[in-house]
């Protein structure tokens, strides 16, 4: 590097360079990160076939109602006819036919398929909006402890090391026990889902939090940040339009592994019977209850496949979503 | 070159000492003296060059000029202000004429950002609104460097090295600012754009009416861009002298071993060099040699360079050197070990 520039006059390059012109010279539209991302995305067909699998999920979930209705068989209708009244079977080993097409449950008769939509309901607005308040939290502290360091940062990571040393399950199952049916002005169903979504969302933070953490002091650092700085902009300027359009990646990226481990968390809750209370169809509860009925496996089978199924997707379209934004992390 | 009377940038004295702490009270067990003592002025339109080997402070002196760290000790004086502990809000309004090319054009871009947005960010920043909107000031600028205005709306990710730099240096000439801090401007490049870069930099002097402190390790892109050049040694100033009389005739001997080690492409030039090996490592800046630092690898070093400081000396005119055994000097103008300095 330390050649002699003996370049004598200066007549050098201060025409246009000529840059790499589109057909026809149409005006030159760069891509963006984001349109990079996107085309490599495409060309991963396993994370797609995940993706597509988790937008029919969410229809699904939306669209339970009209789902269950074409099919004629509410959620929590009992079809006593179905069951032999002596060994409370269904009467043909599992009642799966063009009308109840994952069968019917024992003892009562529930209609499995429209269940198994049902819960589907459940266990993404539960994941989803869990996921959605960690990722708040995390975003936000982790982006202030990075950001402004010091003993601000010392006492947020303290926090999170409390939060991740906290017996979360023990928390969750005692928590769900005391609070009654009917608290902060909610209700029912109501009640429980923001009970589950505080818990599940409210303990899960530090996780992205650490990683936004790191993320931050990292960007902190680049010049581009300085060079900010020396332009004369203020803490939120350089915090939301320098950092934060670097940091949707990270947080597109662990959103989507995190609402796996939700749904999976919010199944565990639900089969230890401190979930969504029965009536109303979760997977986890499901599992719960066909753990009695172990000699009629189908009952356990669709809403364990239906747990399967989803987890695997948001994984695939996860990990995907990760070597596309990120293809240093190949 | 014009002499004005009042320098555009005027330090004094400046200090900046990383502490070191220790255990959980973070009680403070030393400091790290990254630049300690320096003061030089730069006058309007000249280019002031500072170099010396890594560690030695000199891109802390770019950020502490800049603001961007703040000095423990010392005066910066900026058009007759002074910016020393102004706080950041009252310093806002003069960012727009003192502004700073970084080093790495690879970090110095916002990578989600597009051209547009990194050159259009001053405007934004500093609320300055132009006649015919921001798009065609900023274009304009991209042209006056030598890139395609219509890369606009491009991604830094789709130009080389060199472009970016480019892209960097607009930035800075946004808002038409009178000084530019160059923290090791072309060292990130190729050499075969390096010459680029260093050209570009002088036209917009010329055409701008730019001061510059370009802060560089190479001796050739200081030598090829300065007017004036400061040589630094572990947070010091050691020598400063106009460009012809420090390449020429450099008195302080750490100035001549550097110059001895710039690599001469021509054999036949060459041949008649001798070349000054420095022994050892650059002494650690927590606990920098006393009296001179240089004394532990000089090899003129004698009693008194341990025990008293040499001042920075104007030994010939425009010519400062802090030794106590400078090479050659004028007849007459080597001060006494004293220190007390002799006119020359």
């Amino acid at each position: 590097m330390t050649a002699p520039l003996d370049v004598s006059g200066s007549e050098l390059e201060v025409a246009p360079e000529p840059g790499p012109v589109g057909p026809a010279g149409r005006a030159i539209e760069g891509r963006s990160l984001g349109q990079i991302a996107w085309t490599r995305l495409k060309r991963d067909k396993v994370a797609l076939t995940g993706a597509g699998v988790v937008i029919f999920l969410i229809l699904v979930a939306i669209f339970a109602p009209l789902i269950v209705s074409g099919f004629g068989h509410p959620p929590n209708d009992f079809n006593q006819d179905l069951i032999s009244t002596e060994t409370l079977a269904p009467k043909d080993g599992t009642g799966i036919s063009a009308a109840h097409l994952f069968g019917v449950e024992p003892v009562n008769g529930r209609d499995i398929f429209s269940r198994v939509v049902y819960g589907a309901r459940i266990s993404l607005l539960i994941a989803f909006l869990a996921t959605l308040l960690s990722v708040a939290i995390g975003t936000a502290l982790g982006v202030i402890a990075g950001y402004f360091g010091g003993w601000v940062d010392s006492l947020i990571s303290k926090t999170m090391d409390v939060f991740l040393a906290f017996p979360l399950l023990v928390f969750a199952i005692a928590l769900a026990g005391i609070v009654p049916d009917t608290a902060f002005g909610l209700s029912g169903d109501t009640l429980r889902v923001s009970l589950l979504v505080f818990i599940i969302g409210f303990f899960n933070w530090p996780y992205i939090g650490r990683i936004m953490r790191g993320q931050t002091l990292s960007l902190r650092e680049r010049e581009f940040v300085d060079a900010a700085r020396s332009l004369g902009a203020r803490g939120p300027y350089i915090i939301f339009r320098e950092m934060l359009p670097n940091l949707v990646a990270p947080i597109l990226i662990y959103a989507t592994l995190l609402i796996p481990t939700n749904i999976l968390f919010e199944a565990a809750l639900s089969f230890l019977g401190v979930g969504v209370r029965p009536p109303t169809a979760t997977w986890g509860g499901m599992i719960s209850e066909a753990v009695r009925f172990y000699s009629i496996p189908h009952f356990m089978f669709f809403p364990g496949m239906a747990i399967f199924v989803t987890v695997l997707a948001f994984n695939l379209f996860g990990d995907g979503l990760r070597d596309a934004l990120d293809p240093r992390a190949r | 070159m014009s002499e004005s009377p009042e320098p555009l940038l005027s330090l004094t004295d400046v200090r900046k000492h990383f502490p070191i702490t220790k255990g959980l009270i973070k009680r403070q067990v030393g400091a790290v003296k990254a630049v300690d003592g320096i003061s030089f002025d730069v006058r309007r339109g000249e280019t002031l060059g500072l170099v010396g080997e890594s560690g030695c402070g000199k891109t802390t002196t770019g950020r502490l000029i800049t603001r961007l760290i703040e000095p423990t000790d010392g005066r910066i004086m900026f058009e007759g202000r002074d910016i020393t502990h102004m706080s950041q809000g009252d310093l806002r309004p003069l960012r727009r004429d003192m502004q700073m090319i970084f080093q790495d054009p690879y970090s110095s871009l916002n990578p989600r950002h597009t051209v547009g947005a990194i050159v259009g960010a001053p405007f934004r920043i500093q609320g300055v609104r132009t006649e015919h909107g921001t798009k065609k000031a900023v274009q304009e600028i991209l042209e006056l460097v030598g890139l395609n205005p219509e890369h606009y709306n491009r991604y830094p990710h789709e130009f080389s090295g060199g472009q970016r730099q480019r892209i960097g240096i607009a930035r800075t000439l946004a808002l038409k600012p009178k000084l530019i801090i160059a923290d090791e401007p072309v060292s990130a490049l190729d050499v075969s754009i390096q010459a680029q870069v260093v050209n570009l930099l002088e036209d917009l002097q010329n055409e701008l009416d730019l001061t510059y402190v370009v802060i560089a390790h190479d001796l050739s892109v200081v030598r090829h861009i300065s007017d004036r050049v400061a040589v630094m040694y572990l947070g010091k100033i050691v020598e400063i002298a106009d460009r012809k009389d420090l390449y020429e005739s450099p008195m302080h001997p750490y100035t001549t071993a550097l110059l001895s080690a710039v690599p001469i492409p021509d054999v036949r030039r060459r041949a008649g060099r001798e070349r000054i090996r420095l022994l050892g490592d650059v002494p650690s800046p927590i606990n920098p040699p006393p009296a001179c630092r240089f004394h532990t690898r000089c090899w003129k070093a004698q009693e008194v360079c341990r025990t008293v400081e040499p001042p920075l000396a104007e030994l010939a005119t425009g010519h400062r050197v802090a030794c106590h055994f400078p090479e050659n000097a004028p007849a007459g103008a080597v001060q006494d070990t004293s220190g007390t300095e002799v006119p020359a």
